[in-house]
């Protein structure tokens, strides 16, 4: 099994008109023939979006036609930051079951916003300012390659976007491939967290084993690693290696993701490593290091 | 984006908070008038630059016995001393590091009677998601000294954003600070007129420390520090209009005219990564081999090769900078684009260190061809371990 989707997940695109998102829905198509089933424009609804092959998909005026006439459970959000947080909402208010937000740049004053109606909701939202989701050669929701992933056992979750693709790659050269790997952004205020994943990929009898890679900034590290403690006490527990990016980056200075600085003292990296190696994680010092260390936590 | 106590104070009086009357000055001429403005007769006067532990600092230029960074003065020629002392000069705190900052402008304040000095401050909350106040009676000092050894003393009041601050926030908060009578009453006003400013405005920090409660028994915010969301100011004109672009790193500024993120840091390894979190594990892998960064930089998802080329040549124009790495892991990024863009910056400003190039991803074939073909002399390397061993062994070898 895979989390989250898989080949029969039906895809809806939200800023399917623009460049990013004609790009990446063209490279979704062409990924094992993911099933995008049609984009959102409030103006050009009726019409037709064709891709650079001669794709085609229809065009819907609101979320909410674009689900009743696919049957679409899932949204991807590539519209402009300005006008994402609507986009979200209405996603929400269509009551989608995943909707995964690739837009970078939010407000987070926005974001605050939307988790309001998303915590109200029965809606999942991954991200915003992240890749995606990819259940390889089934179904890739988002920016990632598809030539750098393989069918296989691991489960990759991470705050990320590049690293994902670090991880994801170098498990593939091993030769342990990947059941699912999700980019839950690198905001400050977001949809998903590793606990929500990694409670996934625990339940997941495909997902033998585990990559998580986090940042400074916040507690979302420590909060899991508490959380597979806990589990592994209740006897659920699965080979893990991990990263966290900024061990040297200075204090009080944001680096590039809003959510990845270290302020107050908290959120910096050594105290996050601390407490994923106290939960049995192995915490590779090298980003390139992630496949051999995880298959250094396999063989135990 | 930070901005200066006395704009941040101006912006909160603005929404009705109780502020004291202050003047900023630029010259040591316009002290007198600055002081002679404001009813006295005790006055303060405050440097202003984007850094805390004003109070505390020195300054480099006037030997260890002299006073700090905010000097009282009983009488309107004590400020025009102080201010003739101040401006001009570095003044060095533990947030400023070792070079410090030259203070160009100072405010002249209204002194106040203090009975007693809280800590009051509004961020995102973001195990929670949303807005938050943190509350201490402990005022007055470091609040990060004050979470390591008496955490029990801050509180966290979360704000349902569908409410905004409700009756029984409010009873929390002044329950916290310990506040009764026309204290409590002007907190009854002030925190639902910060959390308005600091919603409406985007900002993403409004630390007021102090907040003091008066000898008249009456609530003053005595202190303002405010930084902004930069990923909303484009709905801000008012905001982007107070920024000091003599506070910031002028390869800073360059970067923030291309939508660049780059931080600049000591080190001789340029780096020019895309995505975040990639760009962080750069710097780390640099330092893993024996090397420091000289920047963080994150190009960003969908630039163009303009873009590209605008961050190579920041990069390049740094004298500290000995080589250069570029380590792209193309998503949303084609590897083409980072190719033609970096190509095109060599082309016009030259290349007179070393520079590595690691390109996966999206496009990889088509941007190592476009590298191939251009002729420059580019070391490339397979992975990321491999190019960050590269690029620290061509710069020590230098």
């Amino acid at each position: 099994m895979s989390i989250l989707i898989n080949k029969d997940t039906k895809v809806l695109v939200q800023g399917l008109t623009g460049k990013t998102g004609t790009f990446h829905t063209e490279q979704a198509l062409a990924y094992h023939g993911t099933r995008m089933v049609g984009g959102i424009h409030p103006k050009k609804g009726g019409e037709n979006w064709t891709g650079a092959k001669g794709e085609t998909l229809p065009i819907f005026a609101s979320v909410a036609e674009g689900r009743d006439k696919t049957g679409a459970t899932a949204s991807v959000v590539y519209v402009p930051p300005a006008g994402a947080a609507a986009a979200i909402i209405e996603a929400i208010e269509a009551e989608m079951e995943l909707i995964v937000c690739i837009t970078e740049g939010i407000p987070v004053m926005d974001m605050v916003k939307v988790k309001a109606k998303l915590d109200k909701s029965e809606s999942r939202l991954i991200g915003p300012n992240c890749p995606g989701i990819v259940t390889p050669d089934e179904c890739k929701i988002g920016i990632m390659p598809g030539n750098i992933f393989r069918k296989g056992s691991v489960g990759v979750v991470s705050r990320s976007g590049t690293l994902t693709y670090e991880a994801v790659f170098q498990t593939t050269n091993e030769g342990l491939g990947q059941t699912t790997a999700v980019g839950i952004g690198g905001d400050p205020v977001k949809g998903t967290e590793f606990i929500d994943v990694l409670e996934m990929f625990l339940a997941d009898d495909e997902t033998q084993s585990i990559i998580m890679i986090g940042e400074i900034g916040g507690s979302a590290e420590e909060d899991a690693a508490q959380f597979l403690r806990d589990e592994a006490k209740r006897g659920r527990s699965k080979p893990m290696a991990g990263f966290i990016a900024g061990r040297t980056a200075p204090p009080g200075r944001t680096m590039g993701h809003a959510g990845a600085v270290i302020s107050g003292g908290k959120g910096g990296a050594e105290d996050k490593i601390a407490a994923m190696e106290a939960a049995g994680i192995r915490v590779s010092p090298s980003p390139a290091r992630l496949g051999k260390t995880l298959v250094e936590a396999i063989k135990g | 984006m930070n901005i200066h106590e006395y704009q941040g104070k101006q912006l909160l009086k603005a929404y009705g908070a109780p502020v004291a009357d202050g003047v900023p000055i630029f010259t040591a001429e316009e002290a007198e008038a600055a002081a002679k403005k404001l009813p006295g007769p005790l006055y303060v006067v405050k440097s202003q630059i984007h850094a805390g532990g004003r109070g505390k600092g020195k300054f480099k230029e006037l030997g260890p016995d002299a006073k700090g960074g905010v000097r009282l003065a009983k009488s309107v020629e004590e400020v025009v001393a102080h201010a003739k002392e101040m401006l001009g000069n570095t003044l060095v705190t533990k947030q400023t590091g070792p070079a410090g900052k030259q203070v160009n402008r100072l405010y002249i304040e209204d002194g106040a009677d203090i009975d007693r000095e809280l800590y009051l401050s509004l961020l995102v909350d973001r195990t929670v998601g949303r807005v938050a106040f943190v509350v201490s009676t402990e005022g007055g000092m470091d609040i990060e000294a004050v979470a390591e050894a008496t955490p029990e003393k801050i509180i966290t009041v979360a704000i349902d954003p569908e409410t905004g601050v409700t009756d029984a926030d409010v009873a929390k908060i002044n329950g916290a600070l310990k506040l009764s009578g026309e204290a409590a009453e002007d907190g009854k006003k002030l925190f639902p007129l910060l959390y308005k400013a600091f919603s409406d405005k985007d900002m993403s920090l409004l630390e007021i420390n102090p907040l003091i409660v008066m000898t008249n028994g009456r609530l003053r915010v005595l202190d303002a520090k405010v930084s902004f969301d930069g990923n909303a100011l484009f709905r801000h004109d008012d905001v982007k209009e107070l920024r000091d672009i003599t506070e910031e790193d002028s390869k800073e500024i360059e970067a923030s005219k291309w939508d660049l993120a780059y931080v600049a840091l000591d080190g001789n390894i340029g780096c020019m990564v895309n995505g975040a979190g990639l760009a962080m594990a750069t710097m780390d892998i640099i330092k893993l081999y024996g090397a420091e960064p000289a920047n963080f930089c994150d190009v960003g998802g969908g630039a163009g090769k303009e873009k590209v080329a605008a961050a190579f040549k920041i990069i390049t124009a740094d004298p500290r900078v000995e080589g250069i790495l570029v380590n792209i892991f193309g998503g949303i990024m084609k590897c083409d684009v980072i190719a033609e863009g970096v190509v095109a910056a060599v082309k016009e400003v030259g290349l007179k260190v070393p520079l590595v190039v690691r390109l996966e991803g999206t496009n990889v074939e088509l941007g190592k061809k476009i590298i191939n073909e251009s002729g420059l002399n580019v070391i490339s390397a397979d992975d990321l371990d491999d190019a960050a061993q590269k690029i620290v062994k061509a710069v020590k070898g230098n």
